[in-house]
């Protein structure tokens, strides 16, 4: 018995050597390889993202046969937020043929790819978070913090609670609690918190809840007596509702919490129950189901019933069209590539080409059906976030309000705050700054 | 001088280190020529690095006999030391970056292993949780230890020894072999010889350990010393030659589980049981999640399948402690037996 055990091990790990071999991908075939996390306390988050993101690659497939007749294929790999889960997968996946771009959705795998991706020549998309220095294409070529790095949605946040006060002279003397997830993503804005606290005169304090956030007691504790005029909100996955929920208990007014952009989804506040009613995040992307490119996605691809989503409620939520923007984003890139470098299965180096010629007006936006889903973004070959627009809503206890305009932080303030981290990176590195025709030599095969 | 691991079999036909000597020949001579870069950085580099944790947790709760719950966090001590020492001081070879690190991480294992001078089993496991949670903590808060980074993660220096690049997959792979290597080899004679025994008979019976004239107090303490010397340097591997960016939460307390599996499934007080056990754990999930992927891909979404592979694991792991109970070093002792025993009689 114990025996035949012993063969069936063997057996299986013959399976996965034989599995190793991928089939090599089609001639005019362009692959997405997915690091999802379906399982595990980020669940909530990765089924939203990579559903939303799958539902636009379907929608690209199904009504258009592609970008410009080159069909997009995919295939996940579950990493339950793991970085070693994370490293494996992207060792399994990047022997595929035709990979366009990294979307790992995770801050702890991306840090721990940079390095792989940089040598493999693809790109690694890092929507909304990620590590913020990489914003500086001259030392990260292949590294996209797109649409807004974590500084830049700090400042956001700020200018947010300043125009709240009066202004942003009236943050003098104010108060502000942050409180961080316990991880690489939580910690990566505790020093423009300081800074930019210095520069505008109000106090800041920064409380740490530990991975994955369940039990919060003792943190509120701590705010209750700190008294401060606003707590900025800095969680992810089940962190949130918990603090919203213990927010409540010890008597913090819950219309003075601001959420970051990983606090503004539906999963995060449906739970809290009423404790979320009046709770303001920060978000690029609006909620509802309302736009064009949603519309669509409900159309062509769940009347085709290729949705991803299990759950169709959750079609138009936050998550979801973060994934459909990431969609957008992705795609467009190919787009300009392939007006350059051909219609054809391109290689990751001509799609981080063509990342770093993203450029999306307010017009372009409006043509791919995304009007007032996010803004506009703005990527160059040393500027890989963007310049992406940020907006705040207010949950209602039913659904998310905008409640304000389209809101652009302090992008002049954080670049030399940005440049200097990634040049000390360069140095200990040992890394050569890129220029612009660093930039334009790309490797095509 | 007797053996410990005493072997029955009565019919010696090869040397004892003809078996290693010829692994070592393969894993040195033939892998770097045939291995794909999937093979070293997902299954080669994890395996060498869990199973040189598992022989340090081996040494101390195998054949010491005191149990820990800490494995993680030393290794956390022994990374987050190497990358420290290899930043701060100047011109210092990588060698002596890690043996320092290993030094750093025996120094906190003795610390954490005073309890173990009044406390046993279940107890001491607990009181060791503590090395567990103070060592994340201290890594967590002061930010001096990850070179204030702001995200708190650090990135590993280049491997080089005396100008020779190794960053290179195979190359990571050869520096993490040579340093497993050398250790194993040290561990397996510290084993065999007097303060191996010592451990052995504290494990078996403290008083009479005592009574015959070994000095329980110091021994636990060496044992606590070396096991955590080892576990550090596998931390280091773990961070610079592996994943080559670490983050303190990237040692909590499921690695040090996982690395007590390890040993368990493996097989107590043995040398090639944590090997054995390293390669269940790291090899076997994966093969379930590429079987499952290659079957069943198309019909179920990932998060379904990667939940019924935690279920047969789990499964699979049960079953093979109710018929093996002395872990995987038994299983293989008996069947070489049969085998040879099969192949004498014909």
């Amino acid at each position: 018995m114990t025996f035949l055990s012993t063969i069936k091990a063997a057996a299986l790990s013959a399976a996965m050597i034989v599995s190793v071999a991928l089939p090599a991908a089609h001639a005019d075939e362009q692959y997405f390889p997915l690091q999802s996390y379906r399982v595990g306390p980020y669940a909530a988050g990765g089924t939203g993202f990579f559903g939303g993101f799958i539902d636009y690659l379907n929608l690209i497939n199904i009504r258009d046969g592609g970008v410009n007749g080159v069909k997009l294929t995919w295939d996940e790999c579950e990493t339950q937020y793991e970085v070693e889960r994370g490293v494996e997968c992207y060792e399994r996946q990047k022997s595929h043929a035709g990979a366009a771009a990294w979307n790992p959705l995770s801050v702890g795998i991306a840090y721990a790819m940079i390095d792989r991706i940089t040598a493999d020549k693809v790109p690694l998309i890092t929507v909304n978070h990620g590590r913020t220095d990489s914003t500086d294409g001259r030392v990260f070529p292949y590294v996209f913090p797109l649409l807004l790095n974590p500084y830049s949605e700090t400042s956001g946040i700020v200018n947010y609670i300043a125009s709240k006060e009066g202004g942003i002279d009236k943050l003098k003397g104010k108060k502000i609690v942050v409180l961080y997830h316990g991880s690489p993503y939580g910690k990566e804005t505790i020093p423009i918190y300081e800074l930019l606290a210095q520069k505008y005169g109000f106090t800041v304090q920064q409380i740490e809840v530990p991975h994955p956030g369940n039990e919060q007691q003792s943190q509120w504790l701590t705010i209750r007596r700190a008294k401060p005029d606003f707590v900025v909100l800095r969680g992810w996955g089940v962190m949130n509702p918990v603090a919203l929920k213990t927010a409540v208990k010890v008597g913090y007014p819950v219309d003075h919490i601001v959420g970051n952009v990983w606090s503004n989804s539906e999963e995060d506040v449906i739970p809290a129950g009423d404790a979320a009613k009046g709770y303001t995040a920060i978000t690029t992307q609006a909620s509802g189901n309302s736009y064009p490119v949603v519309q669509e996605i409900v159309k062509t691809v769940y009347g085709a019933g290729k949705g991803n989503l299990e759950d169709k409620s959750r079609i138009g939520s936050v998550y979801h069209n973060l994934g459909i923007v990431n969609g957008i984003l992705n795609v467009e890139a190919i787009r300009v590539a392939q007006e350059k470098f051909g219609h054809r299965t391109l290689t990751g180096d001509e799609v981080r080409w063509g990342f770093e010629h993203l450029k999306l007006d307010p017009a372009k936006v409006e043509a791919l059906g995304a009007k007032d889903l996010f803004h506009s973004i703005n990527v160059s070959w040393d500027n890989h976030e963007g310049e992406g627009y940020v907006t705040f809503q207010q949950w209602d206890g039913k659904k998310w309000n905008v409640v304000s305009d389209w809101i652009a932080p302090d992008w002049a303030l954080l670049r030399p705050i940005i440049e200097k981290s990634a040049e000390a990176y360069a140095a200990e590195k040992g890394i050569k700054l890129r220029t612009a025709d660093d930039a334009n030599a790309v490797t095509t095969n | 001088m007797a053996a410990i691991t005493s072997d029955f079999s009565s019919t010696p036909v090869l040397p004892k280190w003809t078996v290693p000597i010829l692994l070592l020949a393969f894993a040195y001579g033939i892998v770097p020529l045939i291995g794909s870069s999937y093979l070293f950085e997902a299954i080669l580099l994890p395996f060498l690095a869990l199973g040189l944790a598992g022989v340090g947790l081996n040494i101390l709760t195998g054949y010491a006999g005191q149990v820990s719950l800490g494995s993680a966090a030393f290794m956390a001590a022994g990374a987050f030391a190497a990358y420290n020492f290899n930043l701060r001081i100047e011109g210092l070879p990588l060698i002596g970056s890690i043996v320092l690190a290993g030094i750093v991480a025996a120094a906190i294992g003795i610390l954490f292993g005073l309890p173990s001078l009044r406390l046993k089993g279940f107890y001491l496991a607990v009181s060791t949780l503590a090395a567990q949670f103070f060592v994340q903590w201290a890594l967590t808060k002061f930010s001096w230890f990850s070179n204030n980074s702001a995200s708190g993660v650090i990135d590993a220096p280049r491997l080089s020894i005396s100008g020779f690049a190794l960053d290179g997959a195979v190359g990571r792979y050869l520096f993490a072999l040579t340093i497993v290597t050398v250790l194993t080899f040290l561990a397996h004679r510290l084993v065999t010889s007097q303060t191996g025994r010592n451990f052995i008979a504290i494990r078996d019976n403290e008083t009479a350990a005592r009574i015959i004239g070994i000095p329980v107090l110091k021994t636990k303490l060496l044992a606590f010393a070396i096991s955590s010397f080892i576990i550090g340097v596998a931390g280091v591997i773990w961070a610079f030659a592996y994943l080559r960016t670490v983050e303190p939460d990237g040692f909590d307390l499921d690695r040090s589980f996982q690395i007590l599996f390890i040993i368990i499934i493996g097989g107590l007080a043995s040398i090639r049981g944590a090997f054995f056990g390293a390669a269940l754990i790291v090899v076997f999930p994966l093969a379930l999640s590429r079987l499952g992927g290659f079957l069943l891909g198309d019909v179920f979404d990932s998060g379904v399948l990667d939940m019924s592979q935690r279920i047969v694991l789990g499964a699979l792991i049960i079953l093979f402690l109710i018929l093996e109970p002395d872990g995987l070093v038994a299983l293989w002792d008996r069947t070489r037996r049969r085998l040879l025993f099969a192949w004498q009689s014909t």
